[in-house]
């Protein structure tokens, strides 16, 4: 960094005055112990903030664990976080408010264990934020239990015998796993130890805070801070601790910086052009007719074939025209793993009245596209019902004598026609000729708006007409 | 808008959208998937944002954050993911934070199966996150409920700064119905107490800690105000010939819509039964059902659960009906036929 860095004495302006919103009587000391780091970190990502012009934008992002209550002192906007989720939490402030400066400012229980899905994938995502790690190796606000990032053999409240990488595995060194992502834009770990490393972690904030400022991304800054009621240390002999115990294994330094090769995330904001919306969700402006007076009844037709013909598309076409003609419809699939291979079955109904239950159990329409499919349904019609068999591929003749039956070569009408996908088109030419529903150019103009392929259109109208004019002439 | 056949997920996004919805965290689940994946079809063609998340806490812990940042932001899933949310919506709750979740009820406990069932009733309605707290809970039982419903939601959780669900079952999600949707676009309401990230809303702060009990008994009674607002103003229920019916059927979502043909059928054949439909689950409709036990002489509670609904229907009517439970579980979805004869029965052996 170019600019001169210096700790500036007193209060930067982005920390507050009086900590207003502190419980108690004492308005102007923090609740941290001595020798605690999180106060030093907080007056430099306040510093850093003020020094960049941009403290208004911030958004401070707090943890659970002992900087729970940062918001008592960061002069900025503040939200506080569930254990772990402040990744997750920024990154929402962070798409909401494209300007914004997010600070997620964790402890190591916080990030490195209940968290440790949303830091990943906020860090994977490349999200424009930073992230402040505060790395004691030790849970302080719950008393002193174990962190991940606790030591072999650093005795803490659940582990009175010393942290044995036998039971509870080895400390977790978050930089070196962040810096494997491609997203990352600045990884450093730090240690706040002496004036000299105060200076490199402040360096390490600001530059963090300024790829922000240019959209470049997510940042992650570590930090390695003494835990002196936790660690049971005196704040001198922590120093120590962290110089001579964390430093070796938590090695300081810059992980990745991509800084200069990064390019700047695009600004996106939403549009509020009704216009425009309206076009992004395909919405018809203007009004729809009902059908009135118009007495069809109620048609429950069950669409059933094996996946790939088509049963499902023509069950949505069928009901799409019924729907253009005025009448009541629904639409229901077979849907989930069911829909991998294997039989595939719709119910629609076609109304001339409020539809109920829009599962078809007993049809009065049956379209049977393959065998398994008559056997399936073939019982379930109503008396008096209609059943149209694709004969092509089924050889059997109905067992009941109580239903209607028409038996057309549906793959072979549609093969001829040149698209032997189009069974399933052909079957609805077949509906069409045999009650009275609606006219089959409604289905014309369903394919016309929903077919994207102008030579399928023909050839699906050709299908339809093909099956109206088979009822026809047999 | 000229109506479009439409599944009812798909619905819900574009209420969404039209309810000015913009963000949208999200994780796959059957059957809900199509409502992420609607949303991050339509989202970015207008600038709007949609992320597949980690996981559900992570969706739910983004829908946080953007709704603390002022946007209409939403997030959908079905039971197991509903489970995993409940941390987040206990948060936005405390935090006093605006936000729609659609629940797309599937077959439990456990992974359960992907087939309609109403068993997250108890975790949505009744809250299953930890604290005092209350969600608005909305229950459609078409496809244009399914857009008209979310665009309420996305009001009733901004007017009263709460969650809103949407909580419907596998049918209603999955099946397409016409929709008419609105030629309205709705826009976010200025949020004075939100995070816009500038100099005018810098000393805000969203947060659910209060380490004062004092401090938090007043956070707490507040909110219990604010639910007893809710619970006078903003019941909605839909009744089919309940008004002079000596048996009403009380039941939701696609249980609503197998009573609607079994009662249109056993009225033809002269019984005197009406339907009861909730469409909010929360507030419940307390002071209807009790309205109805001037002429019901009484209920039977038809739901694809063991039983959930029917406690707040005992509840409201203060056992001076008798009151039968017709149940289903396990994904299976009774017939008209089967809803029927249970109706019969139930009719013959309580009413006169």
């Amino acid at each position: 960094m170019e600019e001169k860095e210096i700790v500036t004495k007193g209060k930067p302006e982005a920390l507050y005055e009086t900590f207003f919103r502190k419980d108690g009587k004492d308005k102007s000391t923090t609740h941290y112990c001595p020798g605690c780091g999180h106060g030093r970190v907080h007056k430099l990502i306040a510093e850093s903030l003020n020094e960049l012009g941009v403290a208004d934008r911030a958004v401070f992002v707090s943890p659970v664990g002992c900087s729970v209550f940062a918001y008592y002192y960061m002069n900025m906007g503040n939200v506080q976080a569930a254990h772990g989720r402040a990744p997750a939490v920024g990154t929402g402030v962070a798409r909401a408010r494209p300007d914004s400066i997010v600070i997620s400012y964790q402890g190591d229980g916080d990030l490195a264990a209940i968290g440790t899905a949303e830091i990943l994938h906020a860090a994977n995502r490349g999200e424009n934020m930073t992230v402040i790690f505060i790395n004691n190796a030790i849970y302080g606000m719950t008393g002193g239990q174990m962190a991940p990032t606790t030591m072999i053999g650093q005795k803490t409240l659940t582990s009175p015998r010393g942290r044995s990488s036998d039971n509870e595995g080895f400390p977790i060194r978050m930089c070196e796993i962040i810096s494997t992502l491609e997203a990352p834009v600045y990884v450093e770990r730090t240690s706040c130890t002496d004036v000299k490393n105060i200076l490199k972690t402040k360096r390490a904030i600001k530059k963090a805070f300024k790829l922000q400022t240019e959209r470049k991304g997510f940042s992650f800054i570590e930090i390695l801070c003494a835990c002196p009621t936790g660690w049971k240390k005196t704040p001198r002999d922590s120093i120590k601790w962290i110089q001579e115990t964390l430093e070796p294994y938590f090695k300081p330094g810059v992980y990745k910086d991509a800084s200069e090769t990064a390019q700047p995330k695009p600004r996106i904001e939403p549009s509020t052009d009704p216009e425009q919306i309206f076009t992004a969700l395909n919405l018809q402006k203007g009004k729809s007719p009902r059908a009135t007076g118009r007495n069809i009844g109620e048609k429950r037709i069950k669409l059933a074939g094996f996946g790939g013909q088509g049963a499902l598309t023509a069950g949505v076409a069928i009901a799409t025209a019924g729907m253009h003609d005025g009448f009541d419809v629904s639409w229901l699939p077979s849907y989930g793993p069911e829909m991998r291979g294997g039989t595939a079955n719709c119910s629609v109904i076609i109304s001339d009245k409020r539809i109920g239950m829009p599962v078809v159990l007993n049809p009065n329409i049956l379209v049977a596209l393959n065998g398994p499919s008559l056997d399936s349904f073939e019982d379930d019609v109503t008396p008096g019902g209609l059943v149209i068999v694709n004969s092509s591929l089924i050889e059997r003749k109905l067992k009941r004598a109580d239903v209607k039956s028409v038996y057309v070569p549906l793959t072979e009408i549609a093969t001829n026609l040149g698209l032997k996908a189009a069974a399933n088109m052909v079957a609805l030419g077949v509906v069409l000729g045999c009650e009275k529903l609606f006219d089959k150019e409604r289905l014309h103009e369903v394919f016309k708006t929903s077919l994207k392929r102008k030579d399928t259109l023909e050839m699906n109208i050709k299908a339809v007409n093909a099956g109206f004019e088979f009822v026809q002439k047999h | 808008m000229k109506r479009e056949l439409i599944k009812g997920n798909e619905a819900v996004i574009k209420g969404a959208v039209l309810a000015g919805c913009t963000h949208y965290f999200g994780y796959p689940i059957t059957p809900a998937s199509e409502i992420a994946q609607a949303a991050s079809y339509y989202l970015p063609l207008f600038g709007g944002t949609f992320i597949q998340a980690e996981s559900e806490v992570a969706a739910i812990n983004m829908v946080y954050g953007a709704s603390s940042a002022g946007v209409r932001t939403m997030t959908a899933s079905s039971g197991p993911g509903m489970s995993l949310k409940q941390e987040g919506i206990s948060y936005l709750a405390g935090s006093e934070l605006p936000a729609v979740i659609v629940d797309i009820m599937r077959a439990g406990p456990g992974l359960g199966n992907i087939w309609p069932e109403q068993s997250d009733y108890h975790q949505v309605v009744k809250g299953g996150g930890h604290g005092n707290y209350k969600t608005i809970v909305l229950a459609p039982n078409s496809a244009q409920e399914m857009c008209d419903l979310t665009i309420l939601a996305f009001d009733l959780s901004d007017k009263y700064r709460c969650t809103a669900v949407v909580l419907t079952d596998g049918y209603t999600g999955q099946m397409m119905e016409p929709v008419e949707f609105p030629e309205e676009l709705k826009k976010a309401p200025y949020k004075e107490w939100a995070l816009y990230a500038d100099q005018k809303h810098r000393k805000n702060l969203v947060t659910s800690i209060f380490m004062s009990p004092q401090t938090l008994f007043e956070v707490n009674t507040r909110l219990n105000q604010r639910y007893k607002t809710i619970e006078n103003n903003e019941v909605l229920f839909e009744d089919l010939h309940a008004s002079d019916a000596k048996l009403v059927i009380v039941a939701y979502g696609i249980m609503s819509r197998v009573a609607h043909n079994a009662i249109e059928e056993l009225r033809a054949s002269g019984l005197k039964v009406g339907l009861m439909r909730p469409k909010t689950l929360w507030p419940f409709p307390v002071k209807k059902l009790k309205e109805l036990c001037t002429s019901a002489q009484a209920f039977l509670v038809a739901e694809m659960s063991n039983g959930q609904m029917l406690e707040d229907v005992k509840l409201a009517i203060e056992h001076s009906r008798p009151i039968e439970f017709f149940g289903t579980w396990g994904g299976t979805v009774p017939s008209v036929d089967e809803l029927k004869s249970a109706i019969k029965t139930t009719y013959e052996k309580t009413t006169r």
